[in-house]
């Protein structure tokens, strides 16, 4: 079976770009030659049942399947051209470059300031203690955090609330300015009105960052993103504009999805 | 038409129902006796360490007033600063003097009590004030380990007589002995002290903590972290395992063999104790290292490494901080364990009897349980309380050591 790719997609940068790429643990296959390409300037969502492969391909975008021994990589991910998977590609300068935002909200059990600072602090990024405070204010500022937290910078990460935990891993992430955010269902364990912050900062981020974000909640996918692509079985059964794929699905099963059948 | 009957509402279930609460009931008595019986057994032990050993800080003085103006003794701060004083003290004829004062205020079998080292007690106030020697000063002087039993009710009868008549006119008293947490090991009961096995267990521990402690976290840390799971890693686990659960006795033999060989003269010393304690300490702390950083939760690695943190700075930042009242907790008693250990030190030759506290780490030393098992050995009988007075310096040293834990744990413990 072939990836459907909708005749109306038009070409856009890829920013990241996958060719045939497999993922097993062990003798699983579970990432069956997977082709896509991440655009630049979109927000592009990945739908599918559980259990699809769906967060496993998002955790190839920075080798965080590196963490699990038992797994496997194989084809090519392009990150503007760089073979992300090559012997020498540095890992550490990919993660800073390729960042993540996990499902359920996890802040170091340090200050809120700290747990923005550590990655500007362990790349080096701000010479100072001005530049440093300059860069937290600017990551929690558009993480939307700033008003709810500039009073108590001091407190720990863990004693905020789900929703606001989840915008400070947020502004973590886009405190070392990485040019691609990987989202895995950032939303899951967060209550209607967090989810709609989240969603807003999504728009927000839009255009600054390449954006993937792994969902499970199909109108979320429909509100956020500019591309989706529907995963199946380990693999993407279709591929296309937001709006064509959940008006004009073109394969049985994409449709299926969508309008609740199964998953 | 039939009502139904819900099978929860039947006298069936309500007969199985109330089994089931008192099979609880039966439950939470059974614990609640089993921990009633080790609060009592805890009791009983320290109640009976306490009365016994509260005899073993004090000891029978005896009062003796000295005139110095008449004993000829001379001596001026600038002699008596040197090393030599209390040997000079002794040519010039303290001890006889100190005994003719005694005979003179107790009576010739009194005087004759007069333990045969409390010259040297009169020698350090002397080389403490050499202004002492143009007064009349009165000391408080041990009397000998028979006199003392006789004042105990012990021994023989004319002991006893002895003591109750000095007791009476005054002379003979049961005394506060601040110097038993000052002295060290000494044959006379009347003279011993616990300063020097003490210091022998502080310096014996420090080596066991600085050794223990790093290498076991690292080897932890390394296990954990970076070793790769597969046959050999398994075959290390198990080796360490085995090796928390191996007599004590085998890691003495070790220690001589090993490290006796190596520094052949340091025999008794605390570096080679502490050096074996380490040994028998590394594995315990290695076991509850890995669980502690194994209770760290993924999320936290994950946020960290996504973020683009090295390997080695995700342990540093984030696993070892999370990871360390764990571990402090596992140290803590890996040392508590090693501090009451005897017989591996037995091995090393840390049982010799030393007279003089050590004044470094590769000076003879004895520690606090050999202490007290030479002293359960001695037939003295006025060691027995001295026994218990060291078993109760020895579990106050315990209970400081685990109250610093608690403290430790406390501090560094975050929630998340």
């Amino acid at each position: 079976m072939v990836t459907v790719v909708h005749p109306n997609l038009e070409e856009t940068d890829a920013k990241m770009s996958a060719r045939d790429v497999s993922v097993y643990y062990g003798d699983k296959k579970a990432i069956d030659e997977v082709s896509i390409d991440i655009p630049t300037k979109y927000v592009t969502a990945f739908i599918g049942p559980s259990g699809c492969g769906k967060s496993t391909f998002l955790r190839t975008l920075n080798r965080m399947n590196d963490t699990i021994p038992s797994a496997r990589v194989e084809g090519e991910i392009m990150l503007d051209g760089d073979d992300i998977y090559r012997s020498k590609m540095d890992v550490v300068q990919l993660r800073a470059r390729v960042g993540m935002v996990f499902q359920k909200p996890n802040p170091f059990p340090k200050s809120i300031y700290d747990n923005v600072a550590y990655g500007p602090k362990i790349h080096g990024l701000a010479s100072g203690k001005t530049e440093l405070d300059e860069v937290v204010e600017k990551s929690l500022r558009r993480a939307g955090l700033w008003n709810e937290v500039k009073d108590r910078l001091e407190d720990s990460g863990t004693a905020l609330s789900g929703g606001q935990q989840q915008r400070l891993c947020i502004a973590r992430a886009i405190a070392v300015d990485p040019e691609v955010i990987l989202m895995d269902e950032p939303c899951s364990a967060l209550d209607p009105i967090a989810t709609a912050k989240i969603e807003e900062l999504i728009d927000e981020l839009n255009g600054s960052y390449a954006i993937v974000i792994v969902t499970h909640s199909m109108q979320q996918a429909a509100r956020v993103s500019q591309r989706t692509a529907f995963f199946h079985l380990g693999k993407i059964v279709e591929y296309g504009r937001t709006s064509d794929i959940f008006t004009n699905p073109l394969q049985e099963r994409t449709k299926d999805y969508i309008t609740g059948r199964y998953g | 038409m039939n009502e139904r009957i819900a099978p929860t509402r039947t006298v069936e279930f309500e007969a199985r129902l109330k089994k089931r609460y008192a099979a609880e009931r039966r439950f939470k008595l059974a614990g609640l006796s089993a921990i009633l019986f080790s609060v009592a057994v805890l009791l009983f032990l320290l109640i009976t360490m306490t009365i016994n050993g509260i005899g073993g800080f004090q000891r029978a003085e005896m009062n003796v007033a000295i005139d110095f103006t008449e004993a000829g003794l001379s001596g001026d701060r600038s002699t008596l600063s040197q090393v030599g004083a209390v040997q000079i003290l002794e040519a010039q004829g303290l001890p006889a003097t100190v005994e003719y004062f005694a005979q003179e205020q107790l009576g010739e079998e009194g005087g004759a009590q007069i333990s045969d080292s409390a010259w040297r007690l009169v020698a350090d106030e002397i080389v403490d004030d050499p202004s002492i020697l143009q007064k009349e000063v009165t000391f408080s002087l041990p009397a000998s380990p028979n006199l003392a039993a006789g004042l105990a009710g012990e021994g023989s009868d004319k002991m006893k007589a002895l003591a109750a008549r000095l007791s009476d006119e005054g002379k003979l008293e049961t005394k506060l002995d601040l110097g038993f947490l000052q002295r060290a090991d000494a044959t006379d009961p009347q003279e011993v002290g616990i300063w020097g096995a003490l210091k022998g267990s502080m310096l014996t521990m420090f080596v066991t903590l600085l050794m223990a402690f790093p290498i076991g976290v690292m080897a932890a840390l390394y296990l954990e972290e970076y070793a790769p799971k597969n046959r050999w890693t398994d075959v290390i686990e198990v080796s360490i395992n085995n090796l928390a659960a191996v007599p004590s006795i085998i890691f003495g033999l070790l220690g001589l063999a090993v490290f006796l060989w190596l520094f052949p003269n340091m025999r008794s010393a605390p570096l080679i104790g502490g050096m074996t304690l380490a040994l028998m300490t590394m594995p315990v702390i290695v076991i509850s290292g890995r669980n502690a950083i194994k209770a760290v939760p993924p999320s936290i690695r994950d946020g960290a490494l996504a973020i683009g943190a090295s390997p080695v700075q995700v342990v540093f930042h984030h696993v070892l901080p999370l990871a360390l009242p764990g571990i402090l907790t596992g140290t803590i008693i890996g040392m508590a364990r090693a501090l009451g250990e005897t017989a591996p030190l037995l091995m090393i030759g840390m049982r010799a009897f030393v007279a003089t506290p050590p004044d470094g780490f590769t000076s003879p030393a004895t520690v606090l349980p050999v202490q007290i098992f030479l002293w359960s050995d001695e037939i003295d009988r006025g060691f027995v309380e001295r026994t218990s007075a060291a078993i109760i310096v020895l579990l106050i040293f315990l209970m400081l050591m685990n109250g610093l834990a608690i403290y430790l744990r406390n501090r560094f413990e975050k929630k998340w």
